[in-house]
C-alpha cells in the first residue's frame, strides 16, 4: 500500500502513535485482532453458560431427553452442519486472500458464497421450524410429548436456535457489508483488518454450531 | 488539534496566550460535540452524569425504605409498594450506579491519562457503551413508571418467572441491555492497557488503579456474558413460555441461582476492585510514601479476580447443596480474604512513617479502609457454613454487603472524585466542606448499618416492610443515620457543583503526584498530552530511594496542600 493509502486507513488513537504510519497501521490491525479475541472470551462464556444449563437439565432429566431428542429432524440438522462447516472454509479463504492482498476476485467470490452459506442455513432451518410447529414441538399447553421434561428440551432448543440465528444473522450482514465494500472499491479488502475480524466472528458462530448438532439432533439415537 | 491556541482553553482566563492547545472542555460547546463525542474523558462526563442521575434515583427509594422501616408497623407504605422500591433501589443501584461508577467515569477519564494514551482503543466503541448503559438504564426506569418489578433485584425464579405480574421482562431486558455496556468498556480497557502503553511504561510501571481497572475488565468480560444469558433465559420463560427454570415440568430453580450468581458474586469484586485501585492511589500520594509491596499489591488484585470466580456457591449454603459443594465453596471464600487483609496491611505500612495530610480525598480513603475491613470481616462470618445458616437472609448479610459496596466502593470514588477533580473539571473546590462530608458520610454510614448487624444478629429478616417491636431501636438508629447520609451525599452535589462554576482555577498537579496523569494541563487537551510521554521509572516516586524522609517540615502548597 502506498504512504496516503495507509494514512487514510489510520483510525484514532492509532493515528496519533509516535511512529511511522506503517508501524502504527500494523499496530491498528493487531489492535482489532486483539479486541475481538477477547470479545470472543466473553462469546464464550455466554454459550458456555447456556450449555451448562442444558447439561444440568439432561443430567437430571435423562430419559425425557431421549425422548425429546429423537423428534429433531437430523436431516436437517445434519444438511446445516454441512452448509455451515463449508462456509467457514469459504470465509477462511477469504481471509487469508484478502491478508495477501493478491487475490481479490478469489476474496469476493468467496466472501460471497459464505454471505450465501449462511442465508442457506437460514433458509433450512426455517424448513425445519415450520415442521417443528406443525409436530406441536412448542413447549405449552399443546405440546406432543407426553413427558414434562421434554418441554424443557425444546424450550432449550428454541432459545439456542434463535439466538445462534442472531448470531448468524449478524455475521451475513457483516459479510455482505465485506462483500459490497470490496467490490465497489478495488483497495478496500487489502490488508483490512475487518475481514480477519469478521472470520473469526463467523467460525465462533460456526464453533457453536459444532456443539449444538449433538446437543439438539443426537441424542436418543445411539442405537 | 487546533494549533490556534484560544484563550479560553488556558488555566488563568487572564493569561497570556502560550500557544497551547485547548482544553477538552473548550473543543466545542454543542450539545452535539458531547453526545457524539469519541474523546474518552468527555465520554467519562456522560457516564458521571448518568450514574449520578441513577445514584440518586436509587436513593429516594432507599430513603422511602427506611422511613417506613422507623415504626414495625406498615404506615407510610403497602406491602406491595415496599416490595417494589426495594427491587428499585436494588436493580438501580447495582446496575445502574455502582457497576459502572468508577470504572467508567474515573476508568474511561484516567486509564488513557495513567499509560500515556491519547485515547482508548475503541473510541467509537465507547461511546456506543455509553448509549446502550443509557437504553438499558431507560428501559428500567419505564418499568418503574409503569409499575415498578416486587421480584428484588436477584430475580429468583421461579416468582420471578411464573408468579410475579410486575414488569420483570422489561426491567430484565434493561438490565441484559446494560451489561453489552459493561462487556464494551472491558474489551477496550484490556486492549487500551495491552496495546497503547507509552514507550517505557511497563506492565509492572502500571499505577495500581491502572491494575485495577485491567482486573475488573477481566471480570466485565468473562463474568457479565453469564448474567446475559441467566436474564435472557428469565425473558424467554415468561414472554414465550420457554420453560427452563419451570420446577412443575422438571426444571431446576437453583440453577438459575448458580448462574446468576456466578455473575454477581464477581460483580462485588467489580465493584470492590475499582475502589482498592483508587484508595491506592489516594493513600500514596497523601502519605507522600511509595506504596508499600507494589508487587504483592498487585498480585493481589489478580488473586481477587480469580478466586472471586470461585466463590458464588456461599450464596446458597442454604438452598440445597451437597455438603462437599459446600466445604469448597466455604473453604475458597475465606481464601479471597487474604488478597484482600493483603491489601489492608499493605495500605496501613504506606502510612507508616508517611507524611500523613488530612485532606478530603484522605479522609475518604481512610473512611474506606475501616469500612472495608469491618464488611470483609463480617464476610467471614458469612463464608463460616454454621454462621452462615444462622444469619441467612437477615440484616446482617444486608449490613455486610452495604459495608462493601456502599462504606467501601462509594467512599472511595467520592475520594477519588475529589483527588481528580481539578484534573477533570480545572477547578478546585471548597476543602472546608469536602472535609466535613467525609467525615459526615464516614459517621452516617456507620450509624445507618452498623445497627443493622446487630438486628441482623438477633433475627430481624430482610425483605419484609413489618417486623417484631423489639428490633424498632435498631431500625430507628439506622433510619436517622440514613437521614444523615443523605445529607452527606447531597453536600457534594452542592459544593462540587458551586465550584464548576466559582472554584478558583486547578494548578496542573495541585497535589504534587507522581502519576502521568498529573504531566498535562488541568484540564487536559484533547490530545491529552503535548509530545509524547516516554516513562523512565516505577510509579508513586514520592521520595528518593536510599533517602529518610524529612520530618516535621510543614507542607507548602506548591507541595500539595490545598489548606
Amino acid at each position: 500500500m502506498s504512504g496516503a493509502d495507509v494514512e487514510a486507513r489510520l483510525r484514532e488513537p492509532w493515528s496519533d502513535l509516535e511512529t511511522d504510519d506503517a508501524t502504527a497501521f500494523a499496530r491498528q490491525r493487531d489492535g482489532a485482532t486483539f479486541g475481538i479475541w477477547v470479545f470472543l472470551a466473553s462469546e464464550v462464556l455466554f454459550f458456555g453458560a447456556l450449555f451448562l444449563t442444558y447439561t444440568a437439565a439432561r443430567l437430571a432429566n435423562q430419559e425425557a431427553f431421549a425422548a425429546a431428542g429423537r423428534e429433531t429432524n437430523i436431516i436437517y440438522g445434519t444438511l446445516n452442519t454441512a452448509i455451515l462447516l463449508t462456509s467457514s472454509l469459504t470465509m477462511a479463504v477469504a481471509s487469508q486472500a484478502a491478508e495477501k492482498g493478491l487475490f481479490r476476485r478469489l476474496t469476493l467470490g468467496c466472501l460471497a458464497a459464505t454471505a450465501a452459506l449462511g442465508l442457506a442455513f437460514l433458509v433450512v432451518k426455517g424448513f425445519e421450524y415450520r415442521e417443528d410447529i406443525e409436530k406441536h414441538l412448542v413447549p405449552g399447553a399443546h405440546f406432543a410429548l407426553s413427558q414434562a421434561p421434554a418441554q424443557i428440551f425444546f424450550g432449550f432448543y428454541w432459545l439456542v436456535t434463535v439466538v445462534h440465528a442472531i448470531h448468524l444473522s449478524i455475521g451475513i450482514a457483516l459479510v455482505t457489508r465485506l462483500t459490497i465494500k470490496g467490490w465497489r472499491d478495488a483497495d478496500f479488502l487489502k490488508e483490512n483488518p475487518q475481514v480477519e475480524v469478521t472470520a473469526l466472528y463467523w467460525h465462533l458462530v460456526d464453533v457453536v454450531w459444532i456443539f449444538l448438532y449433538p446437543m439438539l439432533y443426537l441424542p436418543g439415537r445411539s442405537g | 488539534m487546533s494549533t490556534t491556541a484560544s484563550p479560553t482553553g488556558l488555566a488563568d482566563p487572564d493569561e497570556l496566550d502560550l500557544r497551547l492547545p485547548v482544553s477538552y472542555l473548550a473543543e466545542g460547546h454543542s450539545v452535539r460535540s458531547w453526545l457524539l463525542t469519541t474523546d474518552h474523558k468527555r465520554i467519562a462526563i456522560l457516564y458521571a452524569v448518568t450514574i449520578t442521575v441513577f445514584f440518586f434515583i436509587g436513593g429516594a427509594a432507599a430513603t422511602l425504605v427506611r422511613l417506613e422501616l422507623a415504626t414495625p408497623e406498615a404506615d407510610l407504605l403497602r406491602a406491595d409498594t415496599y416490595n417494589k422500591l426495594f427491587t428499585l433501589h436494588g436493580v438501580v443501584m447495582v446496575w445502574f450506579f455502582l457497576i459502572p461508577s468508577i470504572p467508567n467515569t474515573l476508568g474511561n477519564f484516567l486509564v488513557p491519562l495513567m499509560i500515556g494514551a491519547r485515547d482508548v482503543a475503541y473510541p467509537k466503541l465507547n461511546l456506543v457503551s455509553w448509549y446502550l448503559n443509557v437504553g438499558g438504564g431507560m428501559l428500567a426506569v419505564a418499568a418503574l413508571l409503569l409499575g415498578g418489578v416486587d421480584t428484588g433485584w436477584t430475580f429468583y425464579v421461579p416468582y420471578s418467572t411464573v408468579f410475579s405480574n410486575t414488569w420483570v421482562s422489561l426491567t430484565v431486558l434493561g438490565v441484559f441491555t446494560t451489561g453489552f455496556s459493561s462487556i464494551a468498556t472491558g474489551v477496550n480497557f484490556i486492549a487500551t492497557i495491552h496495546l497503547l502503553r507509552a514507550p517505557g511504561m511497563t506492565w509492572f510501571r502500571l499505577p495500581l488503579f491502572v491494575w485495577a481497572m485491567y482486573t475488573t475488565s477481566l471480570m466485565f468480560v468473562l463474568a457479565t456474558p453469564v448474567l446475559a444469558v441467566t436474564l435472557l433465559l428469565v425473558f424467554a420463560e415468561r414472554t414465550f413460555g420457554l420453560p427452563i427454570f419451570d420446577p412443575a415440568r422438571g426444571g431446576d430453580p437453583i440453577l438459575f441461582q448458580h448462574l446468576f450468581w456466578f455473575y454477581s458474586h464477581p460483580a462485588v469484586y467489580i465493584m470492590v476492585l475499582p475502589a482498592m485501585g483508587v484508595v491506592s492511589e489516594l493513600i500514596t500520594c497523601f502519605a507522600r510514601r511509595k506504596v508499600f509491596g507494589y508487587t504483592f499489591m498487585v498480585y493481589a488484585l489478580v488473586a481477587i479476580a480469580v478466586i472471586g470466580f470461585f466463590t458464588w456457591g456461599h450464596h446458597m449454603f442454604t438452598s440445597g447443596m451437597s455438603p462437599f459443594a459446600a466445604l469448597v465453596f466455604s473453604f475458597l471464600s475465606f481464601i479471597v480474604a487474604v488478597p484482600s487483609a493483603i491489601k489492608v496491611f499493605n495500605w496501613t505500612g504506606t502510612l507508616y512513617r508517611g507524611q500523613v495530610g488530612f485532606e478530603s480525598p484522605m479522609l475518604y480513603a481512610l473512611g474506606f479502609v475501616g469500612l472495608f475491613t469491618l464488611g470483609g470481616l463480617t464476610g467471614l462470618f458469612l463464608a463460616s457454613i454454621p454462621i452462615d445458616v444462622h444469619v441467612q437472609d437477615t440484616y446482617f448479610v444486608v449490613a455486610h454487603f452495604h459495608y462493601i459496596m456502599v462504606g467501601a466502593s462509594v467512599s472511595a470514588y467520592f475520594g477519588g472524585l475529589h483527588f481528580w477533580w481539578p484534573k477533570i473539571t480545572g477547578r478546585t473546590y471548597p476543602e472546608t466542606w469536602a472535609r466535613f462530608a467525609a467525615i459526615l458520610m464516614f459517621f452516617g454510614f456507620n450509624l445507618t448499618f452498623f445497627p443493622q448487624f446487630i438486628a441482623g444478629y438477633l433475627g430481624m429478616p430482610r425483605r419484609y416492610h413489618v417486623y417484631p417491636p423489639e428490633f424498632q431501636i435498631w431500625n430507628v438508629l439506622s433510619s436517622a443515620g440514613a437521614a444523615v447520609l443523605a445529607v452527606a451525599y447531597l453536600m457534594p452535589l452542592g459544593y462540587l457543583t458551586w465550584s464548576l462554576l466559582f472554584g478558583k482555577r486547578a494548578t496542573n498537579n495541585p497535589w504534587d503526584a507522581s502519576g502521568l496523569e498529573w504531566r498535562t494541563t488541568s484540564p487536559p487537551p484533547r490530545q491529552n498530552f503535548f509530545g509524547s510521554p516516554q516513562v523512565q521509572g516505577g510509579p508513586y516516586n514520592y521520595h528518593p530511594e536510599g533517602v529518610a524522609p524529612v520530618h516535621d517540615q510543614p507542607r507548602l502548597p506548591s507541595q500539595g496542600s490545598l489548606t
